[in-house]
């Protein structure tokens, strides 16, 4: 390492369109007191590490905090797939307006290690701040477009922890750093440190503070020309905002839900749902079983919900292939069941650590025979949140399998979002057991079923049969053509009802217009803000954002008649015939040729030139201070293949 | 929810006595002169003898001839998926534990397709009757070999006869960790209800194994442990504890290697009650931690738990 000549100061440099050109062996710049607060509304901050230094840790401090502080806040995280170590990065975005996607750059990036920093250097935008561990990290200083800013982090960390944590503590002393920088609210964030480390060895809390103190006194005002302020804009509504990331969120909307038993096994990006639900469950007088295997797992839940208590079982996508046949027995016997698959790159064991939305299909279509069941996909956290309570109600109210569709960025990151009023959501699991008078049909043609569960005494002495066979209305077995035919009907046809009463989504944006990009699931932001940027550049162009994916609302098409273009926005494969899986159902569904996808498989999520230079090719080339030349990815690959397909002409009416 | 995980009590009507009549549904499918027959006769008179509430007897059954069972009973019940009926029987025993849950299946269903669940439902000692009508055959399909198949059996996957080595059901009912194992014999009616009663009073997984001859695949196979036939059915003598020398030759039931010593005997084997262990079920264990769970919450109700939650991440 090319120790700078004063190492309490390291190296600065400003870009070499400051009005001063600064000297990498920077005097002491002015003090803190001194400097301009520039106030900001929105900072993207990346920590790149390695997964071992307890990055995530650091970050999620950052998230809660800027949802204690009524900002939005919106995190992006890898994990390396390998079992420890390997790079990692966190990145918080935080605001004072709507936060809708992480950032497409940074605008200060921290790099541990020498990789960190030349994976992610092309990251940070114009202008921004490279903070850097001088002890690892040797930067290209002669590249003028950052500020430098070197800290020998593992070195003071070790100094100041006294040498028996080794430099276990750099996050929370980056932290420390980061808090001075942004003017952050250190009683706040030592809060947060105690209530994390709190419960634990005393020792560990006075560790984290000796660490957090040291980085918060480091005078790193010396060195930066400015320190930053975010602007207090207290929300409206008043109520308080809760921080969690997405498997959370999904967790207690299931409980809010009614939820009370489930079963699964573990798999990446799933198990931190079965590990909460497992503790938490009990606490609320249920019960969730590590089961042997995917197939077991998904049995105990049909148990479960057999039982009169609607279950939940989840997976990613390689277990929810092995639940499949037991889901097509849940349509066939019509039990109601939640099947949470948080999709991660396919197929067979893909990609376990990165995100894709390649699973819709297996999800309205993954089982032998035609086996009807409910789809919806979360957008954001605090949807993951209302969309699990939805799914119980659509569970059990038309007795049905229904999958919720997360993906690992929504699992992993966090978010800040309004406190939900539980007192008006908190739904009663209880099964009724109460005595049923005679002539009770568990598959009356003429009804939606509503099983009776065992337990419940039969007044007229006849009690129901559920089968996975082909049945009569009492649940016998029957060959019947006729009685297949009115029973296929019977199970498709709640579908059809259910579509009746599920709102048509907003359209975002402008209502009538040329584009109209129309997406599912976690790329509810990228593609928001796309439209944000496009319509700042005279695009005439909207969102429409997809929650029910099977039942499709009812109406969709009076939206698709205001647009000349409709482009489906998923990170999946265009497939053989040149459409993602999303637009491959809407095209079968309203026969519309101007229907298209922009679609990827690099397994990261969408930035939002990436949207808007697939859908706009060659427009859109240098958006937000892009140079065309700098690869997309942050890790230094070159540009990823953006999949744009030209609608196939043909013959319509 | 948060009071308890049963159910509330509901006022019910006054009830007759379980009769045969009320028990019983549609007319059996299975072939004239099969085994199963039998066991369904056992089962219903078991049902009447103990006089159980009727909405509490819930028969399950995976995929097989004799996994039809649960259409044959009047009471609730699920026909499910092939092997997987353990787990689904689990999940029902474990959520509501005032009902009396009955699982019946095949050799295949149970040691084949099924077995790891078989392995894993003995292993956490769930609280359930399983039992396993074994015919040596895969019957509903028509004669392929079963996963019981002794060596040398024609079958129509093996035309010239098994050469896998057959599972021993007791043997692996014991290693998996069962804890009322037992061997009876569709011909012995008497001997089955005393097995169906003694599984239904154990606590845990209570496996019984019924050898039940398919008459159409796999005839005669039975015969050397059919009385009728010439054979013997020869009982374990279970230890009485009365300190009398003959009590030292009997069987133990708790003693696990005995146990398995007495399944290593040659065909037709011995039959009545292997093992029986009182080890906690997994029913007792997870009650015991949602009542510390409980406690630990000062019993708070649902909304009170979500909401400290959500406070905490503020």
């Amino acid at each position: 390492m090319g120790d700078p000549v004063n190492p309490d100061l390291s190296a600065v440099q400003k870009s070499a369109t400051a009005d001063k050109p600064a000297s990498p062996t920077a005097t002491p710049g002015p003090d803190r007191a001194d400097l301009t607060p520039e106030n900001i509304n929105d900072a993207v901050i990346r920590l790149a590490g390695n997964s071992q230094d307890g990055i995530q840790t650091a970050g999620a401090f950052l998230a809660r905090l800027a949802g204690r502080s009524d900002h939005d806040v919106m995190t992006y995280m890898t994990i390396p797939a390998t079992i420890s170590g390997g790079p990692s990065i966190f990145q918080v975005r935080m605001g004072t307006g709507e936060v809708l996607s992480a950032g497409d750059e940074a605008d200060f990036l921290v790099a541990f290690y020498q990789h960190s920093y030349q994976d992610h250097i092309d990251f940070l935008k114009e202008g921004g701040v490279l903070l850097y561990d001088s002890d690892n990290v040797e930067p290209n200083l002669d590249d003028k477009r950052f500020m430098y800013v070197g800290v020998p982090i593992t070195g003071l960390t070790v100094e100041a922890l006294g040498g028996t944590a080794k430099d276990k503590g750099k996050n929370i002393f980056i932290l420390g750093l980061i808090a001075k920088i942004f003017s952050l609210d250190v009683e706040k964030l030592t809060t947060l440190i105690k209530e994390k480390f709190g419960g634990k060895d005393e020792s560990i809390v006075n560790t984290a503070i000796m660490a957090f103190t040291a980085g918060y006194a480091y005078p790193v005002g010396n060195v930066l020309k400015k320190h930053y302020q975010f602007e207090h804009v207290p929300k409206p509504g008043g109520r308080a905002q809760v921080t969690m990331d997405g498997n959370q969120a999904i967790a207690y909307g299931l409980i809010a839900g009614g939820v009370r038993y489930g079963a699964g096994y573990p798999i990446t990006p799933w198990s931190s749902i079965m590990e909460m639900l497992r503790s938490e469950l009990p606490k609320y007088g249920g019960m969730f079983v590590q089961a042997e295997d995917e197939l077991g797992a998904v049995s105990l839940s049909l148990g479960f919900s057999y039982s009169g208590y609607l279950a939940v079982t989840g997976s990613a996508g390689p277990g929810i292939s092995l639940k499949s046949e037991a889901i097509g027995w849940a349509s066939m016997a019509e039990m109601p069941l939640i099947i949470c698959n948080i999709q991660r790159g396919g197929p067979s064991t893909g990609l376990p650590t990165n995100v894709e939305q390649s699973d819709l299909h297996q999800a309205i279509f993954g089982s032998h025979g035609d086996s009807p069941r409910v789809v919806l996909a979360a957008s954001t956290v605090e949807d993951c949140f209302y969309i699990a309570i939805e799914a119980a109600r659509i569970a059990r109210k038309y007795s049905t399998p229904v999958f919720i569709l997360s993906d690992t960025s929504l699992a992993t990151r966090i978010e800040a979002f309004d406190e939900p009023d539980l007192s008006k959501l908190m739904v009663d699991p209880k099964p009724d057991l109460t005595p049923r008078e005679g002539g009770f049909k568990p598959y009356d043609l003429e009804k939606v079923t509503q099983h009776v569960p065992p337990g419940t005494r039969m007044l007229d002495g006849k009690y129901p049969l559920v089968t996975g066979l082909e049945h009569d209305e009492h649940g016998h077995p029957t060959g019947s053509p006729k009685l297949h035919m009115a029973m296929t009907a019977k199970r498709r046809n709640k579908l059809r009802k259910l579509a009746e009463e599920i709102p048509v989504p907003e359209v975002y944006g402008d209502e009538k217009g040329d584009t109209l990009l129309v997406g599912w699931g976690s790329t509810y932001g990228p593609i928001h803000d796309a439209v944000k940027m496009g319509r700042e550049h005279g695009e005439k162009m909207g969102a429409l954002h997809l929650r029910h994916l099977h039942p499709l609302p009812n109406g969709l098409e009076k939206i698709f008649k205001n647009f000349k273009r409709i482009v489906t926005v998923e990170m999946n494969d265009q497939g053989v015939y040149g459409f993602g899986q999303l637009a491959t159902i809407l095209r079968a569904r309203y026969c519309e040729p101007k229907i298209e996808s922009v679609t990827k498989t690099d397994g990261l999520t969408y930035r939002v030139k990436e949207i808007l230079q697939g859908v706009f090719p060659g427009k859109f080339v240098s958006a937000r201070g892009y140079s065309p030349n700098r690869p997309i990815a942050g890790n230094g690959e070159q540009d990823v293949e953006i999949a744009r397909h030209e609608s196939i002409t043909q013959g319509v009416g | 929810m948060s009071e308890a995980t049963t159910t509330t009590p509901t006022a019910q009507p006054e009830r007759e006595k379980l009769s045969k009549k009320a028990i019983t549904a549609d007319h059996p499918t299975w072939c004239p002169g099969c085994g199963d027959f039998a066991v369904l006769a056992s089962f219903y008179k078991v049902l009447e003898k103990r006089n159980l509430d009727h909405e509490k007897i819930v028969t399950l059954a995976g995929i097989g001839c004799s996994s039809r069972f649960p259409y044959f009973v009047n009471g609730h019940g699920a026909h499910f998926i092939h092997g997987r009926a353990v787990p689904l029987a689990s999940g029902i025993s474990l959520a509501r534990p005032d009902l009396n849950v009955f699982l019946f299946g095949g050799d295949g269903d149970g040691f084949s397709i099924g077995g790891n669940h078989l392995n894993h439902g003995a292993r956490k000692n769930v609280n359930l009757v399983y039992f396993i009508m074994d015919n040596f055959v895969y019957g509903l399909t028509k004669k392929q070999t079963s996963p019981t198949s002794p060596i040398g059996f024609k079958s129509k996957t093996d035309p010239t006869g098994a050469i896998d080595m057959p599972v021993n059901p007791m043997k692996q009912l014991i290693s998996a960790g069962a804890t009322f194992i037992a061997r009876t014999h569709a011909t012995q009616v008497k001997h089955m209800m005393e097995m169906i009663e003694r599984a239904m009073d154990h606590p845990g997984f209570s496996a019984i194994e019924c050898l039940s001859e398919c008459v159409e695949f796999y005839p005669d196979v039975f015969d050397p442990a059919d009385p009728r036939k010439g054979g013997s059915f020869e009982l374990i003598q279970e230890k009485k504890w009365d300190n009398t020398p003959e009590d030292e030759l009997r069987h133990d039931v708790t003693d696990e290697l005995a146990a398995y010593k007495l399944a290593q005997l040659p065909f037709p084997g011995v039959f009545g009650v292997f093992y029986q262990s009182d080890r906690p079920t997994k029913n007792a264990l997870e009650k015991k931690w949602i009542e510390s769970s409980r406690e630990k919450t000062g019993n708070a109700s649902d909304l009170q738990l979500l909401q400290k939650t959500f406070d905490r991440m503020k």
